[in-house]
């Protein structure tokens, strides 16, 4: 029984990774691998490892793989296919040189003398992988780590917003000051202050179409076909000076 | 089953993952291969995990999987960094990463 069970799911452990490997389309690279996290956590449950199987499900093939799907549906595109003879012949290597590496692999594996490795493994007991096992050694031997862990979260989750943000990146262009004059005034009041700085509403839109624009006149070299590039630099320079 | 089972199958999905990141062109399936790969690291520590007994092993799986949510997240958002700025999805166009 544990033999089959082992066998149906290495074949849909290798079935999805070729997957990932071999199609086109980013979308159906996805679903494959969302085969091959669920067979691997039934690999994980015929090694008695219950948590990390459960874990494995919720956290991969659940929300990882979900944003994998968000972000092709938003980037888009298939792969243009590889024509040129220079890609086909990186190719060969590259089987070649995995098929090294397998052997490598399975030399410093199975050849490393151990006796356990015939072996189903050591004697465990009842409670062994369950979330009380793993919860005692989290909290208990192993709480540095983890805490460690929700700190690279935490920053992970902060580069993520820095990075995909609309303003690309950190540093690039002054932020907008919002004064807390200009949350209780209404726009368009007529103050002395709107006679300094220009009207409120001119520096909400305006400035950000501006800003952007100025980036991308400054790395214009490289995408000159953005409609946003037609302006002429004249009328930047002129607001500048007439909204100071 | 014998635990060599397990790490003959790890060394298989992890080749077939390196071979993904050699040979594809698209950074989102490079990611998924750098995921293949992560994953049957993951498998090896958990069999070798069974093999002695104790919980250490699966510890060290856990932190894998959340090393490698982080890397996902940031590549995610390289990646669509790199679309809103209307470049080339393809790793042989992105030679330089600055600016």
């Amino acid at each position: 029984m544990a033999e089959v069970l082992f066998f149906l799911a290495a074949i849909g452990v290798v079935g999805g990774a070729i997957g990932v490997v071999v199609l086109r389309n980013p979308f159906y690279t996805v679903l494959a691998l969302v085969v091959h996290l669920l067979s691997l956590a039934a690999l994980f449950l015929t090694l008695r490892a219950e948590f990390i199987a459960a874990a494995q499900v919720v956290v991969y093939a659940g929300a990882v793989m979900v944003l994998y799907v968000f972000v092709v549906a938003y980037v888009g595109g298939g792969e243009a296919a590889t024509g040129s003879g220079q890609a086909s012949e990186l190719r060969v290597l590259a089987v070649l040189f995995a098929g090294a590496l397998f052997v490598c692999l399975c030399i410093a594996t199975l050849g490393s003398g151990l006796q356990a490795l015939g072996t189903e493994g050591a004697e465990v007991g009842a409670g062994y992988g369950t979330p009380q096992q793993i919860g005692d050694l989290l909290l208990g031997r192993f709480l540095l780590p983890f805490e460690l862990a929700s700190y690279l979260l935490l920053l992970a989750a902060v580069g993520a917003v820095v990075l995909a943000s609309r303003r690309r990146g950190v540093g690039e262009g002054a932020e907008p000051v919002i004064s807390v004059a200009q949350l209780l005034r209404p726009r368009g009041t007529g103050t002395m202050a709107e006679a300094v700085s220009g009207l409120p509403a001119a520096q909400a839109t305006g400035d950000r179409d501006e800003r952007e624009a100025r980036e991308r006149g400054d790395q214009g070299k490289e995408r000159d076909d953005d409609a946003d590039d037609d302006r002429p630099r004249v009328d930047h320079g002129a607001s500048d000076r007439g909204g100071s | 089953m014998a635990i060599e089972w397990y790490l003959a199958l790890s060394a298989l999905i992890f080749v077939i993952g390196a071979g993904g990141v050699l040979t594809r062109r698209n950074p989102l399936v490079i990611l998924l291969c750098v995921e293949l790969m992560l994953n049957a690291g993951n498998l090896a520590l958990v069999a070798f995990n069974r093999m002695h007994g104790g919980g250490d092993g699966q510890i060290f799986a856990l932190m894998v999987m959340v090393v490698a949510a982080c890397e996902v997240v940031i590549g995610l958002g390289i990646i669509v960094a790199l679309y809103r700025r209307h470049l080339p999805i393809d790793v042989d166009e992105m030679r330089e990463l600055q600016g």
